[in-house]
């Protein structure tokens, strides 16, 4: 077996500069593992370090958007515009995930412990999605992939005194191991298919015409597998509905967009840089095309059926995985520009919905949606903030959830999937028949009368406010966003 | 103001809205009172607006034009011409009108009037807009409003009506984004060359590239395009939302809804389908004739058949509407004038219904024919406006329905012969229900449960005349309207059936 040369490259110093945002989350991470350490039972020291850590991480990842691709740490990792762009979204993430978690009694709660160790997770896997991100060899997609379920199978299972939390947490791993199982597999025989781990050394050689149909085809599924269980595709999304509604809300909030995202990133670089040459031999964009309609279509019409907002929330987060997907098989920038533009969007109002159910948990110890009955009276400010949400879900002007979806039918239609682009406004159809079922109860069902007050934290209602607003506002104005993110795929070499 | 009088008249609602929003809810009167006057600028800009449109022009005029997503080639392009003026002067009339009818909500005012005047702000834009992006936007912005404006404030099946309605309009709507979709990239921009969402440029053929010089994709979106709106006019068979959200709508929300809203379906047909989609209008002449005789037979036998005033009025609608599709389907001057002039007129003369039977209603908490009788004796105010309003509805001679129902026959005569004829038979089951319903609920012997009625209120009037004299005056004298618009549409036949 032939070593590839950029095997053989030493890591030097500089490549850190390369590397600042992860170097600061992982950091970030220690810290807050060590403060937590030293000064007992004072989360807010975790909490300040996870804080300042994602917030400092903005800065180098703002600077390295218009930045050319540069190969870092011996060719594992890979730092470019693209890469940049989902470090800001990480980063954005982990901001949001911190002050909804802060004023979530899920988390803060009395009987809770290991408040330190929570925060200390979240720095750990913002870090790691990070390098889902810009992973470029086999091996470091694999590891990053692991480092970000590992943490994440502990965090579904903070709440260890729940039943049900625990029982969300063991689902995941089992799930999670079978799924990294077969994808380890479907790698080795890549590799042995290829003999190189490094994405440039894979698609040189499948370029070359390494691989039978039958061999690439296995190689796919079996990635998919992985992949797909990483951002709830169907049929590898079983894990999501139990894992959302068992988790901590908070924890279901930033796993609903966090991995999902990093998911993508990961799969946007493998499938671009390596299989893309293999195209005329496996057709696996017919694959994924067919994928995307059935997690869609199936995320959809369950999520009809569900009475419980959080795990209505995880059917919904399943379909708009499928939405994306739409997108990722257009292998075009335009494609690209749209996933990434709907990512932070999506980010954005399904962090502000599941906040939503967060904040009235504290009072209501209740997901049911008969408990939101009469909520639009009750709590009038917050329930508003819960319908444009809900509204830029469904992909209603004048929210940003709809240019989001325009961008990815129009990404659809330019490349001539017109079949694809009508099944996917038909599910948007459905899916407001859901979403609607929320604002329905909230709006039209009165409150029993002996309902209870919902009082929200102040940093619940300053949190809604921080993503409502965005929300809005991106659906009038998104000019700035958009070139945020056709800056970001400028430099990608794979397309 | 005279710069930007459109985008005023548009967002002079948002700006109520928004005032009302950060009112305190226990400011009940005042917040009417600013809904008032948020709805009250329109109006007046309207009347502007109509002294000053040039009539003897077919362009776009008022035109307001700035880019707002660069990236993407979206603009901010407002403009009307002759086909929009009487829409828009429709909206600004009813709206304020509606704002003074809804003057006894007490449930949730604040919600109330700041969701009318979300809607009467979606509607001017539709009706102003000539970016296909910014239209859709403005299409799809009325939803909202509208959905809890039926669910909050409406009758005991509202959920069922609210979200239906919202359903079936959304169906019809994502269609007609991939429509726009599909325009934006084969449609090319003449000055600069690349993809855009003007409509004025999609209305030219010359401009027209890729996949819209394949007539099957033509056909397609042109189908996209027609359920779209279909669902909106109603056309049979997309009808069945309409009954639902009548009967359980408030009666301000009914006005809205049969005045202004299903005009849109038929204005986006003549604005977007049938210039930027000439041959397959011509192409697609029988159907809409067709489906315009079932709309005006079908509605009126339904309507013949109801017992609940809301449900009659509502079917009578898909009755009216179906005149339109029939002048529309005409290819000739008389009939698209008469097509145009009728949305005008069942604007008007529905919305008179619809507050009489509001009117009623408030006082009596019901509305069915049968439970009425003798009303004439008890009420004989509020008995001559109903029975005004209904005898417009027949199209008696003298009254603005008359004028407009008979151009659309006129007009359709000659393309479409015996489907013009059947049609007509319309008129005469039109007047069946219409005075069938009249005998009974305010003719014949007194019902004793309503000795005490209170007659027809100052407020409740004060939002009837002005209808009743628009009716009675282009009952007598079409022209101010006519005026407006036949050279825009007399243009635009030219343009679609050469």
């Amino acid at each position: 077996m032939p070593v590839s040369v950029d095997m053989l490259q030493i890591p030097d110093w500089s490549d850190l500069g390369g590397f600042l945002p992860e170097t600061v989350m992982f950091g970030a991470f220690l810290l807050a593992l060590l403060g937590d350490l030293v000064v007992r039972r004072r989360p807010v020291v975790p909490f300040a370090v996870v804080m300042a850590g994602a917030l400092t991480a903005l800065a180098p990842s703002f600077a390295g958007l218009d930045a050319p691709e540069r190969t870092i740490l011996g060719g594992l990792v890979v730092v470019d515009g693209m890469a940049a762009f989902f470090r800001i979204l990480f980063s954005l993430i982990a901001v949001a995930t911190l002050l909804v978690s802060w004023a979530s009694e899920e988390i803060m709660g009395r009987t809770r412990e290991n408040k330190g160790e929570y925060y200390a997770l979240i720095a750990l896997m913002t870090g790691g999605m990070m390098v889902m991100a810009e992973a470029r060899d086999l091996l470091m997609l694999y590891l990053s992939l692991e480092l970000v379920s590992l943490s994440s199978y502990v965090m579904a299972g903070y709440m260890r005194n729940s039943l049900r939390a625990t029982e969300a947490s063991l689902k995941y791993v089992i799930f999670g191991a079978v799924s990294s199982g077969v994808m380890l597999y479907g790698l080795s025989l890549l590799y042995g298919l290829t003999g190189s781990l490094t994405y440039v050394g894979v698609r040189d050689a499948l370029a070359a015409g390494a691989g039978d149909p039958l061999s690439l085809l296995t190689v796919c599924v079996l990635l998919l597998a992985g992949l797909g269980y990483k951002i709830a595709m169907v049929p590898f999304h079983f894990w999501a509905p139990d894992v959302y509604e068992g988790a901590p809300t908070p924890v279901s909030a930033f796993f609903s967009v966090g991995p999902k995202a990093a998911g993508f990133a990961l799969m946007i670089r493998f499938f671009y840089t390596t299989m893309q040459p293999a195209v005329d031999r496996v057709d696996w964009r017919l694959l994924i095309a067919v994928l995307s309609v059935a997690t869609m279509t199936f995320g959809n019409l369950v999520a009809v059926r569900q009475v419980n907002v959080k795990r209505l929330l995880a059917y919904s987060s399943i379909a708009h995985a499928g939405y994306l997907l739409m997108g990722f098989l257009m292998l075009t920038a335009e494609g690209l520009q749209a996933i990434l533009f709907y990512l932070l969007i999506y980010a954005l109002m399904n962090l502000g919905a599941f906040l939503f159910v967060v904040a009235l948990n504290n009072s209501l110890k209740s997901e049911h949606l008969d408990d939101y009955a009469g909520l639009g009276f009750r709590s009038p400010w917050a329930a508003a903030m819960m319908v444009v949400f809900l509204f830029s879900l469904t992909g209603l002007p004048p929210t940003a959830g709809f240019i989001g979806k325009f961008y990815l039918f129009a990404a659809v239609m330019h490349e001539g999937w017109y079949w694809l682009a009508i099944v996917g406004v038909l599910n948007s159809v459905v899916s407001l028949f859901y979403y609607m079922k929320i604002a329905r109860t909230m709006y039209f069902t009165k409150a029993p009368a002996d309902a209870p007050a919902v009082p929200i934290a102040p940093l619940h209602y300053v949190t809604l406010v921080l993503l409502a607003a965005p929300t809005l506002f991106l659906g009038l104005y998104w000019g700035g966003l958009k070139d945020l993110a056709d800056r970001a795929v400028q430099h990608f070499t794979a397309l | 103001m005279a710069d930007h009088l459109l985008s005023w008249m548009t967002f002079a609602p948002v700006i109520g809205a928004a005032v009302i929003a950060g009112l305190p809810g226990r400011y009940k009167d005042l917040t009417k009172w600013i809904a008032a006057a948020a709805t009250a600028v329109p109006l007046l800009l309207a009347v502007q607006l109509f002294l000053q449109f040039d009539r003897a022009t077919a362009g776009m005029q008022f035109t307001e034009h700035y880019t707002w997503i660069k990236s993407f080639n979206i603009e901010y392009f407002l403009g009307v011409d002759g086909l929009s003026v009487p829409m828009v002067l429709l909206t600004a009339l009813l709206s304020f009108l509606c704002i003074i009818a809804s003057w006894r909500i007490e449930k949730a005012v604040k919600g109330y009037f700041s969701l009318f005047l979300l809607l009467e702000a979606g509607m001017m834009g539709v009706f102003c807009a000539l970016d296909f992006f910014l239209f859709y936007v403005f299409w799809e912005v009325m939803l909202l409003p509208m959905y809890f404006l039926i669910g909050i404030w409406g009758g005991p099946r509202k959920e069922y009506a609210a979200i239906k309605f919202f359903l079936y309009t959304l169906a019809g709507s994502v269609l007609m984004l991939l429509a726009m979709i599909a325009f934006y990239y084969n449609v090319k921009d003449p000055v600069t060359g690349g993809h855009t969402f003007n409509m004025l440029h999609m209305m030219d053929q010359a401009n027209h590239g890729g996949i819209l010089d394949l007539a099957n994709v033509r056909f397609a979106i042109w189908m996209g395009l027609f359920i779209g709106f279909a669902i909106k006019v109603p056309v049979f068979p997309f009808h069945t939302w309409l009954p639902d959200a009548h009967v359980e709508a408030p009666t301000a929300v009914s006005v809205i809804l049969a005045g202004v809203l299903l005009k849109m379906g038929t204005y986006g047909l003549l604005r977007i389908s049938y210039p930027m989609l000439p041959d397959q209008a011509v192409g697609f002449m029988v159907p809409m004739a067709i489906l315009g005789a079932i709309n005006i037979l079908y509605g009126a036998f339904c309507a013949m058949a109801q017992t609940d005033m809301k449900k009659l009025v509502a079917y009578s609608s898909v009755s009216h509407m179906g005149y339109v599709l029939l002048g529309m389907s005409a290819m000739n001057e008389v009939g698209i004038n008469g097509a145009v002039l009728q949305m005008f007129n069942h604007g008007t003369i529905t919305a008179m219904m619809f507050l009489c039977v509001g009117v009623i209603y408030d006082r009596a908490h019901h509305r069915d024919i049968n439970g009425f009788g003798g009303l004439g004796l008890q009420l004989p105010v509020y008995t001559s406006v109903f029975s005004f309003a209904l005898f417009a509805a027949v199209g008696l001679p003298g009254l603005s329905g008359f004028v407009s129902e008979a151009m659309v026959f006129i007009g359709a005569f000659p393309t479409h012969r015996t489907i013009t004829i059947v049609s007509a038979l319309g008129i005469v089951v039109g007047a069946a229900y219409v005075l069938w319903m009249l005998q009974r609920v305010f003719l014949g012997e007194k019902n004793a449960k309503y000795d005490s009625l209170p007659e027809i209120s100052a407020r409740e009037l004060f939002t009837l005349v002005p209808i009743g004299i628009i009716v009675l005056v282009l009952g007598v004298y079409p022209m101010p309207v006519l005026d407006l618009m036949k050279v825009s549409l007399n243009h635009l036949i030219k343009v679609v059936a050469g």
